[in-house]
Formats: structure tokens, C-alpha cells, sequence
């Protein structure tokens, strides 16, 4: 069955193709840095990509700058030189890694991570805005802040006609519009409203693919794992926003999952337990976290990351090119809150996705650096499990500091998890 | 409404007033809120650090600072993670234990925690619970206009539960009422900077804090009868240090830790309670009243470490705060794992070294009961400041 799929380079190819695009990435930011030239620094939620492609800026990621760190295990030595020159252990850990890195000089396991022109952030998490002025104080660039107003109140999103909605569109769009006058400023080109409509393009195949691969995932067995391969989805996702190479890789990567759902190839996991997964990776130990789920048979088919990682872009919404400023302001509004919708609520979606994607366990996985995404976890499984029966699993530990992360107690609350679940099942099931 | 909710203190002598003033403000039962209540008067409750109390107060409502208890989470602790600050929890325990009782609560998004709290607290009680989107790019001239319309929307919320309509004319004279709370709290920062001989720091604090939980027309008039006679106190200027204290924007230090501080130093300034005392001047009252706020609170305030303004660089504004109440050196601290309170902490140090301003980091938990420890250290720095 997996044979002729594998032969005609079908099935694998995201994930090589992904490997090569980020190896690329690095190496054009290397040569930036290398010919003494900057870079637009941007987050993954809101990262205004569509607009500085338009400008043809290089854009670096810091986010995953410092996740790279992290995975590659070398985390800790940046995190102390950022501890040493003053920061808490009690802060974002992406932060200090890259702090580390500014200090440096940009120096970075994967090369050389140019300065800053400037930096674009959104509100969507409020540790942006204070890295942001650490930049603008170490680099004395432009730091712009679109601030973009989230969901008020759970289960009151607004929409297009709608007063208040219009008054946070009409907010957003007035700051793209500032935007662009900075960029003009920085790069001192022209702005070209028809080259951003292609990277609106771009970015509109590549949230359509977005929202159908995940949705692919709906079956069994799945054939995407959401923590493993999601995570290179998403940093392509990202890294390669409005761009015709992110377009192609994730028109590809959706013919690729198609091909896999049609012929029931999955992943590399004896499926026996489907899970998905709340919050951040556990980057300090990223593969050996997976293994202590796959050993078990469990597999995550979704996680709430491959939301409000890609800046909301599992929404699918794609841009209006007839009117691409105040489009992309709806598109900027809509994304953003979405993402911050899944962090602050993500107990009504979650919900949602029990039947849809066909459940047996939450993983929730609150991580000391990052209180956007942690501080109400707990609660939110309180009020998943007063909603529904199904098993969860709350594990803390940490996405860059691996000094909070306790293996030998996690595996063996995975272990007892898995029991559990194991037992139901036998309860569940036929008598034999 | 006309209630009077603190009652004990009228007609009696300065120290017995600021007396009945400490055990109102640490009671955690909020006995004035409760009398509030007792006489059919609604709550809004509002997280720290800035809300535009002016639209509650303008619908009849009290408005009430939510800004943590020394109390102990027993119920709120399970509703959140470990690497918290204690504000959070303390906030909803007061909730969730009744001893505040609440018909609307509203946060601003001041941190990555506190944008949990809208959601964590909507779960877990029955009245609306909401955040108010104040800009974050208070840079971009589309900010006021954006920001009118969200206090519109506030509006709106507020008379659905007030129940009754609030004119243009209620908004008007709920800031005058506030624009002279303000005026007051000015002049009682002028006795601190001035002449801090005459009101210690947790004095100061107390009539301060009781803003939060009183009605202002109340809180306006104790400070009224109160300043005065601080004023004609008979107190010598002792040989003490001249320092700020800068780190009590959001949770709020222990008021014996602030007692502490004040037995070896005189705090001349503060950013303790900032958000009541945000707006540095009067919000004009003619024109559109929404307008008025809104611009007032880009205008026309104080800053934080919670605020990006690219206007206002945190640490050339403590500087500037320190040079302007001529103090001599600072404290710089923190609530545990409160994030921007820490963060700007490093940039505060490291502007306080080029500038050759000795300043003392420590942090703090609303909940510490023992000072000792840091009460040694804070007497050898000042020592070193005095003798070195």
C-alpha cells in the first residue's frame, strides 16, 4: 500500500522540501549578515510579512531563532549570558536566548542573524512588545507596534458590518497604512500596492492549504503528526509568508496529505490513541517528547500551537486583491484575534475538536516561559472536563530552559496517563 | 447613589483618622463595599493598572480597583499554573470567596497573565466579564479616535447593567468629581516630595489605596479634611535619604514592607497605584467627554512598564521622575514572576548606572510577612549612601 505513493516522491516531500526551504532561509540571512545588511525582525502572530515582502526586506523570526536554539540543545549557554547581564530566570525564555544573541553580535548555532532595520510586532502577546523595546534600546531602530484589539468578552467575535468591528478595522488599517510609510522609509523605495497583492496572493494559497491540511488530520490513521511534522509546517508557514516558495510548498504539502488520507498511509506511529496538544512544544527535549507519546501508541492529530503559531491561518481567510489595504487590515484583525482567541479560550474549540478529529486525550502542556499561552490552562481543563468526559494530561515544564524539565517525572506521568487510557479503552470496548 | 460607606472616621484627630484609614484598607472583607451593596449599589470591578472610571461612576456604579489581597488562593490556586504572580490569584480568590461581590469585571491587557484573567474569570463567574483593548501603539494618531470608540463600547456595557441611559452631562461631572480626586492626590504627592518629614510612605499609601474601594465623593472628602492637617503637622525633617520606589504598578507590595522602607529612607516618589493617579492633569470637561478620556489617557499620563509609547522611554522617565522629586537614589522592584516588572527592571539598572544613580533590587510578594532580611540590606545601602 505505502509503496507506490513513496516512489513517485509524494509522500516525505514536505518535510525534505522544508528542511531545504529553512536551510535556505538561513543561508540568505547569513549572507545579510555577512554583507552588513539588516533585516525586518517580526513574530509569528501578526507578522506583517505580506507588507515587507513588498519591500523585498529579509525578515528574521526571533521566536524561532530561539526554538532552533533549544533543539538543538545549546539553549542554556545563551540563556546565561542573558541571566548574567540581568535578566530573571522567571521570563520568557525566547527572549533571553535572543538577547544572548544581540549580545553576540548575532551569533547563532545556524549562522549569523543579521541587525535590525526595524522590527514589526503585534499585541498578540505582550512579551513582544517589551523584547521589541530591548531591541530599540541595543540597536536604536524603528520599532513598530501594530496593536491589533482581540475578542472581548468568550464568544463575542465581531464581523465585518458590525460597528465595533469596523472601529477595530478601521484602527488596524490606519496602522498598516503607517506602516508602509515606515517602510518606505526604511528601505526608501516606492510602495507598490501590485507587488503586494502578490504576497497577498501568495499568502491566500497558502491559508487555503493551511486550513485543508489540517483538517486532513480528520483521518484515520492521521497522516500528519501535529507536534513533529506540524512544527516544520508551521516554521515554512512563517518563515515563507506571501512568498511564491511558501505558496508552492504548501500547495504540495496539501497534495501530499490528500494522497495520504485517500490511501491510509499514516504516520510512522502504530496509531492507538489520538491525541491533541495544548500550548507550546517542549523544545529542550522536542523528539524525545514525542517518543514517550509514540511509544504508547499515541499520536497527536491537532495541537492549538498550529493556530495561533501561523498567526490564525488555519482560519483560511484570504484576502480581497480588489481591495488589498482594507483587506488586509480585516485579514490582520481576523488572524491575529483568531490566534489570541485560541490561547485566552481555546476550551470551546477544543471541544469542538473531540468528535471532529476523534479524540481519546488532551495533552495540556502550560511551560514557565510563556504565561500567554500558560496562565489559563489550568482552568481551561477544569472546564473541558466538566464538559466532556474525556482524559487529560497537565504536564509542565518548559520550552527553552531545560532546567525545568524534569524527564524521568514526566515519562512517568505519561506512562500513568496512558494506563489510564489503556484500562478505558478495555472498559469501553466489546467484551471479547 | 448617596451611601456612606466609611463612616468612622469624621470628627476625629489626624493620627486616629489615618488609624481608621489602615484598618479599612486591610480588611479583606471590604466592609465599605459590602455597605455599598447593602444600599443597592452595583460593582464594577476592574483590574489594574489604568481603567477610566469616570464612565462606572457616570452610570451610578462603583468602581472598584482590583489589586490583589494578602489573602490565601484557596480557591483561585487550582484555576491557574505555578509560574504566576500572586496578584492574579489573590484578585480572583476574591472573587471566587465572595468577599468582593461583582456585576461586571473588565481588565485591560496589561500582561501575558493578566490576559488570561478576562477568560479564567468569565468561567468561573456569572456576571459579564471582558477586556478593555486600550491601544498599545498609543503612537499612531488613529489611537484616540479607535480609543473613544472603545470607551463607547464600555459605555454601552455599563448601562446595559446599570440600567439607566448616562448622558453626555453624568460623564462631565463624573470628571470633575475625578479631576479633583486627582488634584488632591497631586497635592499629597507635593507633601511627599516637599516635605516628607511630614507624611511617612505607608500613610501616604493608605489614603491613596482607599481611592480604589471607596466612592471618590468620599475619597475626596477625607482627603480634603485630611491634607490640612498633615500640613500643620509639627514633624522635624530627619537625617534620611531622598529615594523612589518604582515597581508597585500592578501587585502591591505589603504595606508593612512599605513601612519598612519608610523607617530608614523618604520615599519622595512613587509609581504605587500609577493607574489611579495616570492622568497628570484635568481632563478637559467641554466637548465630547469620551474624546476628553481618550485623549487624556494618551495626553495627558504617567508611564509604565505596561505602556509602549515610544514618547515615553521607561527608564529616562524614571529618571526623570527621580530628578524632578530630587531624590537622591532608588528602589527598584519587582513583583515575583511578574514579567514586564522584571524585564524593565534590567533597563532601569542599566540607565541608573550611566547616570551614577545608586539604586537597591529586591522583589517582593504581596503575601511576604517577614521584612528582617531586607530591611538589613536597605539600612546598608543607605549607610553606604550616607557614609560612603
Amino acid at each position: 500500500m505505502q509503496e507506490q505513493p513513496q516512489q513517485d516522491g509524494i509522500v516525505g516531500r514536505a518535510n525534505r522540501e522544508g528542511a531545504e526551504l529553512f536551510r535556505q532561509w538561513f543561508a540568505d540571512l547569513n549572507r545579510t549578515a555577512a554583507d552588513g545588511g539588516a533585516a525586518a525582525y517580526v513574530f509569528v502572530m501578526g507578522s506583517l510579512c505580506e507588507v515587507l515582502r513588498a519591500f523585498d526586506l529579509p525578515v528574521v523570526f526571533p521566536e524561532i531563532n530561539s526554538l532552533q536554539m533549544a533543539v538543538r540543545r545549546v539553549a542554556h549557554e545563551y540563556l546565561n549570558v542573558a541571566e548574567d547581564y540581568g535578566y530573571s530566570p522567571d521570563i520568557c525564555g525566547y527572549v533571553k536566548a535572543d538577547i544572548a544573541v544581540q549580545l553576540r553580535g548575532g551569533e547563532h548555532p545556524m549562522g549569523r542573524i543579521p541587525k535590525p532595520s526595524l522590527a514589526v510586532l503585534t499585541n498578540a502577546c505582550n512579551t513582544y512588545i517589551k523584547w521589541a523595546e530591548i531591541w530599540e534600546r541595543f540597536h536604536h531602530i524603528p520599532v513598530f507596534t501594530l496593536d491589533v484589539p482581540g475578542t472581548r468578552a468568550a464568544g463575542t467575535q465581531t464581523r465585518r458590518g458590525d460597528g465595533d468591528f469596523e472601529n477595530d478595522r478601521a484602527y488596524v488599517q490606519a496602522q498598516i497604512t503607517e506602516l508602509i510609510e515606515l517602510c518606505e522609509r526604511v528601505t526608501r523605495r516606492k510602495f507598490d500596492i501590485d507587488r503586494l497583492r502578490e504576497t497577498m496572493a501568495c499568502a491566500n494559497e497558502m491559508s487555503r492549504a493551511w486550513k485543508r491540511i489540517l483538517d486532513f488530520n480528520k483521518s484515520r490513521p492521521s497522516v500528519f503528526n501535529a507536534l513533529t511534522d506540524g512544527t516544520i509546517y508551521l516554521g515554512v508557514s512563517n518563515g515563507f509568508r506571501g512568498t511564491r516558495e511558501g505558496a508552492r510548498y504548501f500547495t504540495n504539502l496539501a497534495e501530499e496529505m490528500a494522497v495520504k488520507a485517500v490511501q491510509g498511509i499514516g504516520t510512522l506511529t502504530d496509531e492507538k490513541y489520538r491525541l491533541t496538544f495544548i500550548g507550546v512544544p517542549c523544545y529542550p527535549i522536542f523528539r524525545r517528547f514525542n517518543e514517550l507519546f509514540m511509544h504508547w501508541g499515541g499520536t497527536f492529530v491537532h495541537s492549538t500551537y498550529l493556530w495561533f503559531a501561523s498567526g490564525g491561518a488555519n482560519l483560511g481567510f484570504e484576502y480581497d486583491l480588489a481591495r488589498p489595504l482594507e483587506s488586509l487590515a480585516e485579514g490582520t484583525l481576523i488572524g491575529v484575534r483568531g490566534a489570541m482567541d485560541n490561547m485566552f479560550y481555546p476550551d470551546r474549540p477544543v471541544l469542538d475538536m473531540i468528535d471532529a478529529f476523534h479524540l481519546d486525550g488532551v495533552v495540556y502542556h502550560p511551560v514557565k516561559s510563556c504565561r500567554t499561552t500558560s496562565a489559563g490552562m489550568a482552568d481551561s481543563r477544569r472546564t473541558l472536563m466538566a464538559a466532556r468526559d474525556i482524559p487529560s494530561l497537565f504536564i509542565e515544564s518548559d520550552m527553552m530552559d531545560r532546567r525545568v524539565v524534569a524527564e524521568a517525572q514526566m515519562k512517568n506521568r505519561i506512562d500513568a496517563f496512558f494506563e489510564g487510557l489503556a484500562s478505558r479503552k478495555r472498559q469501553t470496548s466489546p467484551a471479547q | 447613589m448617596s451611601v456612606r460607606t466609611f463612616e468612622t472616621w469624621p470628627g476625629k484627630a489626624l493620627d486616629d483618622i489615618l488609624y481608621e484609614c489602615r484598618e479599612l484598607l486591610e480588611d479583606t472583607s471590604f466592609p465599605s463595599v459590602r455597605r455599598w451593596r447593602e444600599a443597592g449599589g452595583k460593582v464594577a470591578g476592574h483590574f489594574q493598572v489604568y481603567f477610566p472610571e469616570e464612565i462606572v461612576h457616570a452610570a451610578g456604579m462603583l468602581p472598584f480597583k482590583v489589586r490583589g489581597a494578602p489573602v490565601e488562593a484557596m480557591q483561585a490556586d487550582s484555576r491557574f499554573g505555578s509560574y504566576l504572580c500572586s496578584i492574579l490569584k489573590s484578585s480572583l480568590e476574591l472573587a471566587l470567596s465572595r468577599r468582593v461581590e461583582f456585576d461586571l469585571f473588565v481588565t485591560p491587557p496589561i500582561c501575558d497573565a493578566a490576559r488570561n484573567l478576562a477568560a479564567v474569570w468569565e468561567r468561573n463567574c456569572p456576571y459579564p466579564c471582558q477586556i478593555l483593548y486600550l491601544p498599545q501603539n498609543a503612537n499612531s494618531p488613529a489611537a484616540p479616535a479607535y480609543l473613544r470608540n472603545e470607551y463607547a463600547r464600555l459605555q454601552r456595557l455599563v448601562e446595559e447593567i446599570a440600567g439607566r441611559r448616562v448622558t453626555a452631562d453624568d460623564l462631565r461631572g463624573s470628571i470633575a468629581l475625578f479631576n479633583r480626586n486627582r488634584a488632591l492626590l497631586r497635592e499629597l504627592y507635593a507633601i511627599k516630595r516637599d516635605t516628607p518629614w511630614l507624611l511617612t510612605a505607608d500613610e501616604a499609601y493608605v489614603l491613596v489605596a482607599l481611592g480604589g474601594i471607596l466612592p471618590r465623593e468620599e475619597h475626596n472628602e477625607l482627603l480634603e479634611a485630611v491634607l490640612p492637617q498633615i500640613a500643620a503637622r509639627p514633624n522635624k525633617k530627619q537625617d534620611k535619604i531622598r529615594l523612589v520606589f518604582e515597581g508597585g504598578f500592578c501587585e502591591q507590595p505589603p504595606l508593612d514592607l512599605i513601612r519598612v522602607i519608610s523607617r530608614s529612607c523618604y520615599v519622595v516618589d512613587d509609581d504605587l497605584l500609577i493607574g489611579l493617579r495616570w492622568i497628570l492633569s484635568d481632563v478637559a470637561l467641554e466637548g465630547d467627554p469620551l474624546h476628553n478620556l481618550a485623549q487624556a489617557y494618551l495626553e495627558q499620563s504617567s508611564y509604565s512598564p505596561v505602556q509602549h509609547d515610544l514618547r515615553k522611554p521607561k527608564e529616562k522617565m524614571l529618571i526623570e521622575r527621580i530628578r524632578n522629586a530630587r531624590a537622591e537614589a532608588a528602589i527598584l522592584t519587582a513583583a515575583k514572576m511578574c514579567e514586564p516588572g522584571l524585564e524593565e527592571q534590567v533597563a532601569y539598572l542599566h540607565a541608573l548606572d550611566q547616570a551614577g544613580i545608586p539604586y537597591f533590587i529586591s522583589e517582593f510578594e504581596e503575601k511576604m510577612t517577614t521584612f528582617e532580611h531586607l530591611e538589613i540590606q536597605l539600612e546598608t545601602f543607605v549607610e553606604n549612601i550616607l557614609f560612603g
